[in-house]
């Protein structure tokens, strides 16, 4: 899933500080799993501005709502009966940074990210993500078994570990695992270590966001 | 002869070869170079010029070659993946080589996280293995990654980096083999302190016929204090100082502790002259460019060879 989390509430007072009334919009798709913009957030973010607001003697109108997703047109569309009548001045969105970019093609109103989209990633474990894929376009774990040195060695090396790989940690930091070394590791376990053994050649990057902005069209699925 | 540069001349004529390293300045300053080029002059094969080492911005790598070719010094160009990608680099070896460079260093690089510029976009469009394999083909086969026919190639001596005190051990000399078939033709390894690791390593490297393949140089960094000594052990990632080398220093007055960091040098250099398959040393004294050749001399690796 798409993993994201709130911006500093410093950055959103700032960005809100010459409005009086706002829409806040939570997404019901990864942002939710990721405990960072769904209905629960939605609330705690529009709670906390409303009292920062009113401590500053400048009170704040929040109206809270939450879509479905905020990547399809059609929950996005959901939004017409609130924004047509002018009463905002702005709308802040809580879903990764597509729910915002939808919301400005839709209507003609300022929109506010609240997110910072990180990764893609999953749940190590209850309140921790990590990243896992750096969508490439061309996934090639099954060289590497399993494992993604795109995403996961922080120099995207595709034939082992580089010198600073030091008691199973990469040299950026010691919080994170050196992929290689669990490429090895895994290896080993899997009885395939010969398959490292070829120098694995230059990849083709074009399928990644080098190639421009990506788009997939299935033309089964077109009404 | 590949290239014909001074340092394949050293090898394929027998000689135990020696380099040395220039860090350019963090700045303009052509003096800088001039001056720790003048400490190199005359008692290495060839001059390793890092690039933006550590991540920090400094003076562009081929320049410095290029000055130092002008000096009527063989420089070795030290090309990292991180700044640049595979068009940038082809066309950075393919100018190096007009001016007058000939042997090049393919590394992965050290991560921009560590440097002066932190928030800097890397690039890491390739990696140092393919790297080398550039490098083989614009030689070789005289031919761009792309397929296109270059008008003039390159013939570089192709190095390469390894470290055997990475981990995990067990692939180390797997990845130094990987650098071969790639198309290194001379290796260059990490700063060595553990010498009973290199010599199981350049065991399992000469067992497996790699030594006869590739010219293999034992890095060399002379420790300068107990508290470099400490730091090296400590902050830096993939090194192994054992303990015995931090005692000794230890051991001695602040004044005499650089004297003796010289002597562990030379006997280091000592030491990797024994083990099989090492051709050759690369000296890196880090901002003490000065004492090489005091070090060199007190190695015994005075006068360098002349070659034709």
């Amino acid at each position: 899933m798409v993993v994201a989390e709130r911006k500093p509430i410093e950055e959103i007072l700032a960005m809100v500080a010459d409005f009086k009334k706002v829409l806040l919009v939570g997404c019901k798709g990864c942002v939710t799993v990721c405990c960072a913009g769904g209905t629960k957030e939605v609330g705690i973010l529009g709670s906390a501005l409303r009292i920062a607001r009113k401590k500053q003697g400048n009170p704040l109108e929040v109206v809270e709502h939450t879509l479905e997703r905020q990547c399809d047109p059609e929950y996005v569309d959901q939004l017409a009966p609130m924004l047509n009548d002018n009463s905002f001045d702005a709308v802040l969105s809580m879903a990764c940074s597509v729910g915002p970019q939808f919301i400005a093609k839709k209507y003609t109103i300022p929109v506010y990210p609240m997110l910072n989209t990180t990764f893609i990633g999953g749940a190590l474990e209850h309140g921790v993500w990590a990243e896992f894929c750096q969508s490439c376009g061309n996934c090639l774990i099954h060289h590497f078994g399993g494992l993604c040195p795109i995403a996961r060695c922080s120099k995207s090396l595709m034939n082992g570990p580089c010198g600073g790989s030091a008691n199973k940690k990469c040299e950026v930091s010691p919080e994170i695992d050196c992929i290689w070394h669990l490429i090895y590791d895994r290896m080993v376990e899997l009885g395939q270590l010969e398959k490292l053994r070829p120098v694995f050649p230059i990849k083709d990057w074009s399928t990644s966001r080098d190639g421009g902005p990506r788009k997939i069209v299935r033309e089964d699925l077109k009404l | 002869m590949k290239a014909g540069s001074n340092l394949e001349k050293v090898f394929t004529q027998g000689h135990f070869a020696v380099t040395g390293e220039l860090g350019p300045p963090r700045g303009a300053s052509v003096e800088v170079i001039e001056k720790k080029a003048g400490y190199l002059r005359g008692v290495v094969d060839s001059i390793n010029v890092t690039d933006n080492q550590t991540s920090v911005v400094r003076m562009s790598s081929v320049a410095v070659c290029k000055l130092l070719v002008d000096m009527g010094l063989e420089p070795n160009l030290q090309m990292v993946c991180r700044d640049r990608n595979r068009i940038a680099m082809q066309s950075d070896l393919l100018g190096a080589y007009a001016l007058g460079i000939r042997n090049v260093l393919c590394l992965s690089g050290d991560h921009n996280r560590f440097g002066d510029h932190p928030q800097s976009k890397n690039v890491y469009d390739v990696d140092s293995m393919q790297l080398i394999g550039i490098v083989k083909k614009l030689r070789d086969e005289g031919k761009m990654l792309s397929g296109q026919e270059l008008e003039g190639v390159p013939k570089f001596f192709i190095g390469a980096a390894a470290n055997p005190f990475g981990d995990p051990f067990e692939f180390r000399v797997t990845r130094l083999a990987k650098k071969i078939d790639a198309g290194a033709d001379f290796i260059q390894t990490q700063c060595i302190y553990n010498m009973e690791k290199f010599r199981k390593y350049m065991h399992i490297a000469h067992e497996e016929g790699l030594t006869e393949k590739c010219y293999i140089m034992a890095g060399i960094t002379p420790l300068k204090s107990v508290g470099m000594a400490r730091y090296m052990a400590k902050f830096v990632p993939g090194l192994d100082v054992p303990d015995y080398y931090i005692d000794r220093l230890k051991g001695v007055e602040k004044k005499k502790q650089a004297d003796e960091g010289i002597k562990i040098a030379v006997e280091q250099i000592q030491e990797v002259r024994e083990i099989p398959g090492v051709r050759g040393i690369h000296l890196m004294a880090i901002e003490w460019e000065h004492k090489v050749p005091e070090i060199l001399e007190a190695a015994g690796l005075l006068p360098r060879p002349s070659v034709n």
